[in-house]
């Protein structure tokens, strides 16, 4: 590997990291957005302490009690503490966020650069792929899925990555179209390195800035369908604290209990209005070409 | 002071102390400053200097469509008996096209790709309340006048099925359809090749000498201005320095910057003499020099010329310069 | 041009036949027999399960069953409910205008309030007006339709008693989901279309019709607009799959007798024949739009066209 020094990948130097920090730091949308999601995490990280009680901690005698002293967000049918289960929600929200952009991330930045580096019979295949997968609205095909694998969140969490990773492989691909070219890339081929090591060593960490931004900008994406999944009773499955569950069950009594339908919506549109705003910060700073 | 190169009765188009600036976030720059020329019917008057003196804005202000964050400030400009600054917007639209039109510096993106290259000059001929069929075959006629071959089945070409020299000639067409007393063409011949520059510039001067259009030609190429122009205005830093007939201009420059552009070309008045750098460097528009814009770089300065600016003189023969040089020495 | 009709058509039938084929590959790999979804074993004798095997074609290879599935599904039949019995074709007949019923208002309203939002933000660009205007369609964005839903029946069916909370009870029923299938989308459109005018309103032939002496509104209506409604026009066609996906949702909500809500009860009820024939015609309606967006944006610009024509 030693051979192959002088032919690696320019990468970022430490001392590029500060002005980055600098310019994030006068970014506005982005620093709205960290704060946003700074309060989401340390409520997901400290939930045991904050919540006072346990999410699934019944009380039959306090059913249905609007906000107020003691339950400050009201009790659902069940007498359970809705801010305690909206707190404990937000483990989920993040979690399914992240798990859905990583897997996502990994297929379509794979297939993406496979199409790109091979081009040819690869290319065509995977562009085949990727017209069935918008041959369909993502939520009807994520249901399709859904039936196939059953109802659950981790199935829920398959679907929607399933059908959102085209986006991913379509950007990469001709960012690796680009790069494969380019003199450090032909170097390292003329050296004998293989296909894959050119691919993930040599390709991918140039295309880090754009993973980052095509990431952060779909997590809001992937919250909102899980949850919509969950909603609809696809996904997470009671007594789980997951705030599409909250939502389904307090649609039953919006007559009497109309705060148990607005609480998780208010934490679910806080949280990706945070993934949001960091989301376009971060593709200001690091891509600016692809504002729309 | 005014300037009245030509008789004001035959004089079509009279600019005076025109300034225009463009408020940007850096501040005002300084377009033009205080310009002032006039041309006779028929006339063809070229503008030369480097690229950023505001040779175009001059032409677009001309126009009135200085583009936004532009802004005329000052002066006044006359088409004919017609005060064009007090026009009303519909008003300037009618003299637009129909007496008064432009051919722009980028020829290639200049005509709308989604219409037929026909239909674009039917657009502008229709303005005259002609009916379509009318407008449609007149279009067709002047396609031919232009000289573009098979101009039937051209008219129903889309720009991009067009070579650069035939939308050139499409956009002139268009511009000369209803045979505009004035004509300014904004370097119309840069971007293409050069046997089509010398046909686009024939063309030109075919259109001058039969249809009594005068034209203000803006170009890089003193080759051309050689060629073609009656009178030549040479801009530096948005003030017309000197004005002259193209033949005393080439013999007897009157302002330093003019003999350094001279000096410049390698081959006078022949074939592609084109502007070559000056030392020195082209002033902040933002923040001109103090005195002549020009002092910087001009190797003949006198003390007064860093802190008075000079005035536009008449220099008798229908020239005019602005130097304090020649205050002293004539 | 015909020819190019043609060849994006021939590729629409070609991308809806892969679809289908996907589809019965993974409905194959459903774990489990599918005949215990039409009959539970333990109750049912075993000659009798043999006989519904046979008349619902289980009994033969998985390709035979595709081709018959296929031939089918061109004939327009796609089987019965496991559930009901009634014919797929019939269920989604009778469903499918109610989805439409809120699809094509929803387009409609979106496209007449977003277009004039954004060429207004447009023509205003960088003031206070156009700020407020892409701030608050974008805000939008973030509001799941669900919850808008939910909040829209809290304020004006239960508190304003203005429309009734859910079901078809005749047009007023309309409102709530008709808005809340249109409202979170409208920033896209928004953005869209200012983007595009001020883009098109700097290009250099825009100087060129005001200097033949064309009038400002002339110019903005001939050449800035025509132009920069181009892709604007495109994403219209686009959209309307992606609102039939999204009545999916709404349609619960709101109890609304649409395809959604019987592709959500078919999933929920494993019934297979009823998801395959909705997703097939919503595969179909996806292609078909793609398709005429492909075509109406090679009609409206020339240049596309000849790209179309040429490549590919
Ligand atoms: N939209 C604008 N915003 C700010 N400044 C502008 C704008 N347009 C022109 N300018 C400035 O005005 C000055 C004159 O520009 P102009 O285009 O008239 O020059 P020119 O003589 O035509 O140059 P060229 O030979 O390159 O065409 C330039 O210094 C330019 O920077
Ligand atoms: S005024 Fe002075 S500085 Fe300006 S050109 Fe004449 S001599 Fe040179
Ligand atoms: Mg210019």
């Amino acid at each position: 590997m030693a051979s192959t020094g002088g032919t690696r990948p320019p990468r970022r130097s430490p001392m590029r990291v500060w002005p980055l920090v600098r310019v994030a730091l006068g970014n506005g949308q982005l620093v709205v957005g960290a704060i946003l999601l700074l309060v989401v995490l340390l409520i997901a990280v400290f939930a045991e302490s904050l919540a006072p009680r346990a999410y699934d901690a019944m009380d039959l005698t306090n059913r249905l009690r609007a906000p107020g002293p003691g339950m400050l967000l009201g009790t659902d049918q069940f007498g359970r503490d809705t801010l305690s289960r909206i707190i404990y929600g937000s483990r989920i929200a993040l979690r399914v966020g992240l798990i859905v952009v990583v897997i996502e991330g990994v297929l379509g930045v794979s297939l993406g650069l496979l199409a790109g580096y091979y081009g040819g019979l690869a290319d065509r295949m995977i562009s085949f792929l990727t017209d069935i997968t918008w041959a369909l609205p993502p939520i009807v095909l994520a249901l399709a899925i859904v039936t196939v694998l059953g109802p659950g969140l981790n199935n829920v969490m398959i679907a929607i990555a399933l059908v959102s990773w085209a986006g991913y492989a379509r950007l990469i691909r001709s960012k690796a179209q680009g790069l494969k070219n380019m003199p450090f890339v032909e170097a390292a081929r003329a050296l004998g390195e293989s296909d894959l090591s050119i691919m993930f060593r040599y390709i991918l960490p140039n295309t880090f800035g754009l993973i980052v931004v095509v990431a952060s900008l779909s997590l809001p994406g992937a919250i909102l369908s899980t949850t919509a999944l969950s909603f609809l009773g696809l996904g997470s499955q009671p007594p789980a604290p997951d705030w599409g569950v909250i939502l389904s069950e307090g649609i039953r009594f919006l007559y009497d209990a109309p705060f148990l339908s607005i609480f998780p919506g208010l934490a679910l549109v806080w949280t990706v209005l945070g993934f949001t705003l960091l989301g376009e910060g971060l593709r200001d700073i690091l891509d600016p070409r692809m504002k729309a | 002071m005014k300037v009245m190169a030509a008789p004001p009765e035959t004089a079509i188009l009279q600019v005076d102390d025109l300034s225009v600036c463009f408020e940007t976030s850096r501040g005002s720059v300084q377009a033009v400053s205080g310009v002032s020329f006039a041309m006779a019917k028929g006339e063809v008057y070229a503008l030369v200097g480097e690229s950023g003196c505001g040779k175009s804005t001059t032409a677009l202000a001309v126009m009135r469509l200085v583009p936004p964050p532009g802004r005329i400030r000052r002066g006044h400009i006359r088409l004919g008996d017609e005060d064009l600054l007090a026009l009303s917007d519909e008003a300037m639209a009618d003299v637009r096209g129909r007496r008064l039109a432009m051919i722009f510096q980028n020829p290639l993106v200049s005509l709308n790709p989604v219409y037929r290259a026909g239909s674009q000059i039917e657009e502008a001929i229709s303005l005259d309340s002609v009916p379509r069929p009318v407008a449609w075959r007149r279009a067709i006629e002047v396609l031919g006048r232009v000289r573009i071959g098979d101009p039937a089945e051209r008219a129903l070409r889309y720009p991009h099925e067009l070579s650069g020299g035939m939308r050139q000639r499409v956009m002139t067409g268009m511009m000369i359809s209803r045979t505009p007393d004035l004509l300014i063409a904004d370097e119309p011949t840069t971007a293409l090749d050069v046997t089509i520059q010398a046909r686009i510039l024939d063309l030109l001067m075919d259109l001058c000498s039969h249809s009594g259009m005068a034209l203000l030609i803006i170009t890089h190429d003193l080759g051309i201005v050689a060629e073609i122009a009656d009178r030549v205005g040479v801009m530096y830093a948005g003030s017309l320095v000197e004005q002259a007939p193209v033949y005393e201009l080439y013999e007897d420059p009157l302002h330093p910057y003019t003999r350094m552009l001279m000096r410049a070309l390698p081959r006078l008045g022949k074939g592609q003499g084109r502007l070559e750098t000056i030392p020195g460097s082209v002033p902040d528009l933002i923040a001109l020099p103090a005195g002549c814009a020009f002092h910087p770089r001009c190797p003949e300065r006198l003390a007064i010329c860093a802190s008075q600016t000079p005035v536009s003189r008449v220099v008798g023969g229908g020239r005019t310069v602005a130097c304090h040089r020649g205050e002293v020495d004539r | 041009m015909l020819e190019y009709v043609a060849r994006r058509l021939a590729m629409g039938v070609l991308t809806v036949l892969a679809v289908t084929v996907v589809l019965f590959l993974i409905m194959q790999l459903m774990p489990g027999d599918p005949i215990r979804l039409i009959a539970d074993p333990d109750r049912i004798p075993p000659h009798q399960i043999e006989a519904l095997r046979r008349q619902w074609g289980l009994d033969r290879p998985a390709h035979i069953q595709f081709i018959y599935w296929l031939v089918n599904i061109v004939r327009g039949d796609f089987g019965r409910s496991i559930v009901t019995g009634q014919e797929v074709r019939v269920l989604i007949a009778t469903r499918m205008p109610f989805t439409l019923m809120l699809a094509v208002p929803a387009l409609l309203l979106h496209y007449t309030l977003a277009v004039p939002l954004g060429l207004l933000a447009a023509i205003r660009s960088g003031s206070r007006l156009d700020r407020a205007i892409i701030v608050t369609t974008s805000a939008l964005r973030t509001i799941p339709g669900f919850w808008l839903a939910i909040l829209l029946m809290l304020v004006f069916a239960i508190n304003l008693r203005w429309f009734p909370i859910s079901g078809y009870q005749g047009p007023r029923s309309l409102v709530l989901p008709v808005l809340t299938l249109t409202l979170p989308m409208l920033g896209g459109t928004v953005r869209l279309t200012r983007a595009e005018v001020l883009e098109t309103i700097r290009e250099p032939f825009v100087l060129t019709a005001y200097a033949k002496g064309l009038t400002h509104n002339a110019v903005r209506l001939k050449h800035v607009l025509r132009n920069a409604l181009i892709p604007v026009t495109v994403m219209f066609f686009l959209a309307l799959p992606w609102l039939v996906g999204g009545s999916v949702i709404i349609e619960n909500i709101f109890a609304w007798p649409g395809m959604g809500r019987l592709l959500w009860t078919a999933i929920t009820n494993q019934d297979l024949p009823v998801v395959q024939g909705i997703i097939v015609i919503i595969a179909v309606l996806t292609v078909g739009a793609n398709t005429i967006g492909d075509v109406i944006s090679g009609m409206l610009d020339p240049r596309i066209r000849i790209e179309l024509e040429e490549g590919r």
